[in-house]
């Protein structure tokens, strides 16, 4: 049986919130603006999504911002990824591929994840199939809430396994918490931690001592209410964070929904450096943190990624920007 | 010694319909004519004219959706909410009254201008645009005669987002001034109050927020002119600028900042404030609407 430490709500809360307090000016916090820039999963995830939408949004990804090097003087980087649902994955291919920017493809009945596990599983290899890099599934809340622990690490392993290549190179997966249903930060350590060493198994059985393509767990789907929050990023890095320490495997961290600002971006940066301090060896470039690069660290959003253009603008112009500077998709 | 201690007031800025601080931590001592110290307002920075301009544009839809008349509506109610602060306002603008000697464009205009004076000028000019709301569209729009089978109209839309830069001097009355115009034809407004007096600016926010103005349409900021115009006329996110009383300093000033963006700008120079016939004219509003002809096919 799996025992996760207990988590103090309200320390929690507290350090959360102290992260908000740092003051971070001109050439860090541009250094800050690009690196969240660089670590976005830019999403659309609505009804009326369609290729055209999608193959708009990946040539945004590639290119944030069209007049970068006119106005600004400087190349803004790509995105990390696109985030769409596993249909328009082919779409994406056409404009993506070969580019360094991936293709992350919600799967597994997102949102609810309500479906019979044959349709998640088989939703899964087709977005793989079509060319998906990243899958983002999501859990069973129900059977958590129910205390069903094993039934969700066993659907995570099957899902992993789903991930991988004919090549034998599995897609990144991402484990999709919803942590606004799971109403407790100590469900949220539990959930982090199941989904963790479940991933880890499969990575065991396949052989693989150190995966070159990390996992991710992620808060939210975007569709529930509060979706990422500070305290509950928190909670999920010191998972991340303690299984490093047990274990010296790398796992990515992915707050999703309901992060539009650049300011609270910076915010989260902030958490990560401070609370990831590891001296990670190989990762001395970023002072031994991995997850302040894009490799080990995301954001899920989609008005984010122009507030952070406005922000670099402002800060290289000296001149506020209007929000139709920016092209939408 | 003194039966109570006096209460005196704390003026914040007034952004998205609440009274926040400023951003800055910055206040203001002010003086009366007589050298009493009788308030301190929160001193804007340019971060609090970011956020004023955010809740602006935010608003902005919404009001120029709102029926015109609704907008009226609204206009008249902020005149009944003037009325019942009339003792307020003439004791604030009597209280930093300019002294005689003192340099400045209008201020000879306005000398013999008494506060109770002002304060019914300020009331009635914004009943005039209460009015104006459902009736400049009439007189500023227009049905075009074309050669051809065609109703062609030319409609009014508002700019969108506009600062008011008001005068030092009539300070409430100036205020209204560049204030009622733009916001009776659906635009969002960032106030800027004049830098001698702004205490019936602050006030203002008050009227506002109890007088049914949708959070975000008027925004009041106390501070400094100088500080702050750069960047009001840099902004890419306001789209006008209705200025009086500027120095020929502050006018180069904003005519840099628009050179790159081509944001509309009046200032009024002379302006005869009291003067009824002068003031309530619908020229007043048209340098903050926007002209949209349309073609449509007559029915065959």
């Amino acid at each position: 049986m799996l025992r996760s430490p207990t988590v103090d709500a309200v320390m929690a809360q507290e350090r959360a919130a102290s992260f908000t307090k740092r003051s971070i000016k001109s050439s860090a916090k541009l250094a800050g603006l690009r690196l969240a820039l660089s670590m976005l999963d830019l999403t659309t995830l609505e009804g009326k999504d369609s290729p055209e939408k999608a193959r708009a949004l990946c040539r945004k990804g590639l290119h944030p911002f069209e007049r970068d090097e006119a106005m600004l003087g400087e190349r803004l980087p790509s995105v990390a990824a696109i985030c769409v649902y596993p249909a328009l994955v082919a779409a994406c291919r056409e404009i993506l591929a070969g580019t360094g920017v991936n293709i992350a493809s919600v799967a597994t009945g997102f949102p609810s994840g309500q479906y019979p596990l044959s349709v998640r599983l088989d939703d899964v290899r087709k977005a793989v199939g079509d060319g998906a890099d990243e899958i983002d599934m999501v859990i069973n809340r129900g059977a958590f809430l129910a205390g069903r622990y094993d039934e969700i690490a066993q659907e995570i392993r099957e899902v992993k396994r789903a991930c991988r290549r004919p090549d034998g190179v599995f897609a990144h997966l991402k484990v999709i918490l919803e942590t606004g249903e799971l109403e407790t930060l100590d469900n949220v350590r539990r959930a982090s931690d199941i989904a963790i060493r479940a991933m880890a198994e499969v990575d065991a059985e396949a052989g693989i001592d150190a995966p070159g393509t990390p996992d991710f767990i992620k808060t939210s789907t975007g569709k529930v209410q509060p979706a990422a929050t500070m305290p509950v990023t928190l909670v999920m890095l010191e998972a991340i964070r303690d299984w490093y320490l047990e274990t010296g495997r790398l796992v990515g961290m992915k707050p999703a929904g309901g992060i539009r600002t650049a300011k609270q971006a910076l915010h989260y940066l902030v958490m990560v450096k401070e609370t990831m301090n590891l001296d990670v060896p190989g990762f001395e470039h970023v002072a031994g943190n991995p997850w302040l690069t894009p490799h080990y660290f995301r954001f899920g959003a989609s008005t984010l990624c122009n507030d952070i253009l406005r922000q670099i603008a402002w800060l290289k112009t000296g001149r506020y920007q209007a929000g139709y500077d920016f092209s939408e998709a | 010694m003194p039966d109570r201690l006096d209460v005196l007031k704390t003026y914040k800025l007034f952004i998205d319909g609440k009274f926040p601080r400023t951003e800055s931590g910055r206040s203001w001592p002010l003086n009366s004519a007589a050298g009493e110290p009788i308030a301190h307002l929160s001193l804007a920075s340019r971060k609090d004219l970011r956020e004023g301009v955010e809740a602006a544009r935010r608003a902005q839809p919404g009001w120029a959706g709102a029926t015109p008349y609704n907008r009226g509506q609204v206009l008249y109610r902020m005149a009944e909410m003037l009325e019942g602060k009339r003792d307020e306002l003439a004791q604030a603008i009597a209280s930093l009254a300019p002294a005689r000697s003192a340099k400045g464009k209008g201020r000879q205009a306005t000398a013999s201008l008494t506060p109770q004076d002002e304060v019914s000028l300020s009331i009635d000019r914004l009943v005039c645009f209460a009015g104006w709301a459902d009736k400049y569209a009439q007189v500023l729009g227009c049905n075009n005669p074309v050669a051809g089978p065609f109703y062609n109209f030319t409609i009014t839309e508002p700019t969108g987002v506009v600062a008011c830069i008001a005068p030092d001097s009539p300070s409430l009355l100036g205020l209204i001034s560049l204030l009622a115009p733009p916001l009776c034809a659906g635009n969002a407004v960032v106030v800027l109050s004049g830098g001698t007096n702004p205490i019936p600016a602050a006030v203002l926010g008050e009227v506002c927020a109890t007088s049914d103005v949708p959070a975000g349409v008027v925004n009041i900021l106390t501070g400094m002119r100088g500080e702050l115009l750069g960047f009001v006329a840099s902004h890419r996110d306001i789209d006008a600028i209705h200025a009086a009383g500027v120095s020929t300093d502050e006018r180069v000033l904003v005519e840099k900042g628009i050179a790159e963006n081509l944001k509309r700008v009046k200032v009024h120079a002379q302006t005869p404030w009291t003067d009824a016939a002068a003031c309530h004219s619908p020229w007043w509003i048209e340098p903050f609407i926007e002209f949209k002809t349309i073609w449509h096919p007559a029915s065959v």
